[in-house]
């Protein structure tokens, strides 16, 4: 029997084995939404266990990455809802330090903090589409959504992004 | 709004958050994986919680049941 049809009836042998092929891209990908290691950890786990949960709704023949990367995603976007929205999106790691002063680094935050303050479904596009660049088709198959409607809740992100960030008197 | 729009906003949280393509999963996750599958599949599903409240209420409520329950058991 094939690898995803065993899955597909429940074995765990076959779920550890696709487990392994596959965490690391998860991991990254929910990484890349929720820019927080700890919670990246967690919510790849989270995925691997809904999909296990799952195994019988999935098709032999179909493509595990994309089911697999649909439900991280949207496990990644339950994490964004649960967040409180007063809190600023975790700076970023790998940022090397800037000559800032005081002022730019005040702005840094408004920014951070605005960004922090979209709606979860809003949130999730601007930050895989305007600071990882993923292409539309690839953020629009993670969600379940059309390209169109990707390109919908980037403009609609953005839009109220600039109003915020105007009301905290950030000018570009 | 245009695509000018989206872009130098873009390029705004950029320079203030840097993607993150380069991070590397440190450990493997598969413990943590097994421990949620075993944590989840020994908790007692709400309704059976409701399930077990209401039996116990009737027989509270109605002592002469208790027989006829046991009997059923």
């Amino acid at each position: 029997m094939e690898l995803l049809e065993r899955f597909s009836a429940g074995d765990l042998d076959a779920f550890e084995v696709l487990f392994r092929q596959h965490q690391a891209e998860v991991y990254r990908w929910v990484l890349r939404i929720v820019r927080s290691p700890a919670a990246a950890e967690d919510l790849t786990v989270e995925a691997f266990w809904r999909a296990y949960r799952a195994h019988a709704h999935f098709e032999a023949k179909g493509n595990w990455g994309a089911w697999l990367r649909r439900i991280a995603t949207n496990a990644a976007l339950d994490h964004l809802r649960r967040e409180r929205p007063e809190s600023e999106l975790p700076a970023n790691l790998a940022a090397a330090p800037l000559p800032d002063g005081a002022v730019q680094n005040e702005t840094r935050s408004q920014i951070r903090k605005a960004l922090a303050e979209l709606p979860a479904r809003l949130r999730i596009v601007a930050v895989l589409a305007l600071i990882e660049e993923e292409p539309h088709a690839r953020i629009a198959a993670a969600l379940g959504i059309s390209e169109g409607a990707v390109k919908l809740r980037l403009f609609r992100g953005v839009r109220l992004l600039r109003k915020k960030l105007e009301r905290m008197g950030v000018r570009p | 709004m245009n695509d000018n729009g989206v872009n130098e906003m873009s390029k705004r949280l950029r320079a203030v958050l840097e993607p993150m393509k380069d991070a590397g999963l440190k450990r493997d996750l598969w413990p943590d994986v097994l421990r949620k599958m075993d944590q989840r599949g020994a908790r007692v599903p709400w309704f059976d919680w409701v399930l077990m409240a209401g039996l116990g209420a009737a027989v509270l409520l109605f002592p002469r049941l208790l027989p006829a329950l046991l009997y059923h058991l």
